[in-house]
């Protein structure tokens, strides 16, 4: 092993590293943006969910590295297919969970809300929004852990973040660039990961009440 | 559009060994090769922690790292063990199917109602019995998404260990990268997509007859696990 690389190269890391949680961020966000909407919509209007579901896992079924390719067609090479196909991803996940929370909400809770005189709109907000929000938390989870990991994969079409580290790497063969970018790779996912657990617990303050 | 239609029709594509009918033939020859091996590991492994509760923290903890690690650094790493052979790659793509199998085999039989499993040992049942028989027709649902993610798992992964000069149809995406041939790449990536979602419909149409029999008029609630383990991409 070569540590020597590490000390001489840890800029390349830190760019590389932050080149990573652009692009596994900025996906995460849009697929959020997005997400939202379709997921309120999937919720009023049932019939709108079936096909909606069955549309998302098509996209979701496609391999990653199809799918960047594809988008190179559509959009040209860069950040872009990548941050296009990781939002897409996120975007199944995070409508199913948001889906799924609302409709475990109780539905004695939602008569409750309704003879308290809350009208729609302020109910999902004020009620049912936020006791689906810890689904809507667990799929922000998985779509970020899940993003960080195939940030990687857009290397192979030239995009940067720490996959550079494992092409570089390997054709140098470096296997300390390798580790470093696996280790980094691990660890930001379980730094994000925590992250977003503490930021549910605050939303989320009557889970851990004391009983 | 229009070379991504001449590269998937022109006649050179369709023979030889570099045609599409062998790379699509070695894809489906690693990837079924890495599903398989996981499952020998992971079934047993997930009926045993399911059945027993014991090792299931373990097990959830382990998975959290697995879903972070990036399966292009890992497919390098193993390949570097052993150049010029498939099996470190094989390796990786078993290593990558194991979690989803294990883990959904596990929440399938732990989430089974101890009432349904109390009637199948007052029925007289052994052990092994009522885990054959009663537990895990009762988890086949989720240990068939389990399978069904792994595979979806294993057929990228096994495109992105072209990388290290594996065959496969990542051939064809890695090779027209590298020569800039936007109809290969394209036309490789088709081919990969297509076979994904063949492989999923497959498990879709295999899900829907191996389930229990009473599932296909209600939800699964009634004896399964509440909550789903999520699929996670690759």
């Amino acid at each position: 092993m070569n540590w020597g690389w590490l000390d001489r190269n840890l800029d390349t890391v830190l760019e590389d590293l932050s080149e990573h949680i652009q692009i596994a961020l900025v996906s995460l966000l849009l697929g959020c943006l997005i997400a939202f909407p379709i997921g309120l919509i999937a919720y009023r209007w049932r019939a709108a969910y079936g096909p909606l579901l069955a549309i998302t896992q098509v996209l979701y079924t496609v391999p990653s590295l199809a799918l960047f390719v594809l988008l190179i067609n559509a959009v040209g090479i860069g950040q872009t297919p990548v941050i296009i196909g990781l939002t897409i991803y996120s975007l199944v996940i995070l409508v199913r969970n948001l889906v799924e929370g609302l409709r475990a909400v109780p539905p004695d809770v939602i008569d409750a809300a309704t003879a308290m005189g809350f009208r729609q709109t302020r109910r999902l907000f004020a009620v049912e929004l936020p006791i689906a929000l810890p689904a809507v938390v667990a799929g922000l989870r998985l779509a970020c852990v899940s993003n960080i990991s195939l940030v990687s994969v857009g290397a192979l079409i030239g995009t940067g973040g720490l996959g550079q580290l494992f092409i570089h790497g390997f054709q140098i063969d470096n296997p300390i660039e390798i580790w470093t970018g696996i280790v980094v790779t691990i660890a930001l996912a379980l730094a994000l990961d925590l992250l977003i657990v503490g930021g549910g617990r605050l939303l989320t303050p009557w889970t851990r009440a004391v009983r | 559009m229009g070379e991504t239609f001449d590269w998937l029709t022109s006649s050179e594509q369709w023979s030889g060994p570099a045609g599409i009918p062998a790379r699509l033939v070695e894809h489906i020859w690693y990837s079924a090769l890495g599903v398989v091996i996981a499952a020998l590991i992971a079934f047993p492994a997930g009926l045993l922690i399911g059945h027993t509760g014991r090792g299931s923290l373990a097990a959830n903890s382990a998975s959290n790292f697995w879903r972070a690690l990036p399966t292009l650094g890992l497919v390098i790493l193993v390949f570097r063990i052993e150049p010029l052979s498939i099996w470190p790659v094989i390796v990786a793509l078993v290593v990558i199917a194991i979690p989803p199998i294990l883990l959904n085999t596990e929440v399938g039989i732990r989430g089974i109602d101890p009432g349904i499993r109390d009637a199948a040992r007052g029925m007289g049942m052994t052990g092994w019995q009522a885990l054959w028989r009663v537990e895990v027709p009762l988890a086949m649902p989720l240990i068939l998404a389990g399978l069904r993610s792994a595979t979806g798992q294993v057929i990228a992964t096994a495109t992105i260990a072209a990388f290290v000069g594996l065959g496969g149809l990542g051939r064809f995406i890695i090779d027209g990268y590298s020569v800039r041939d936007i109809g290969e790449i394209s036309g490789g990536a088709v081919v990969v997509a297509l076979l994904a979602l063949t492989v999923e419909g497959v498990f879709a149409l295999l899900q829907r007859s191996l389930g229990p029999k009473e599932g296909r008029r209600r939800p699964r609630r009634v004896s399964g696990p509440a909550v789903q383990p999520e699929e996670v991409h690759a």
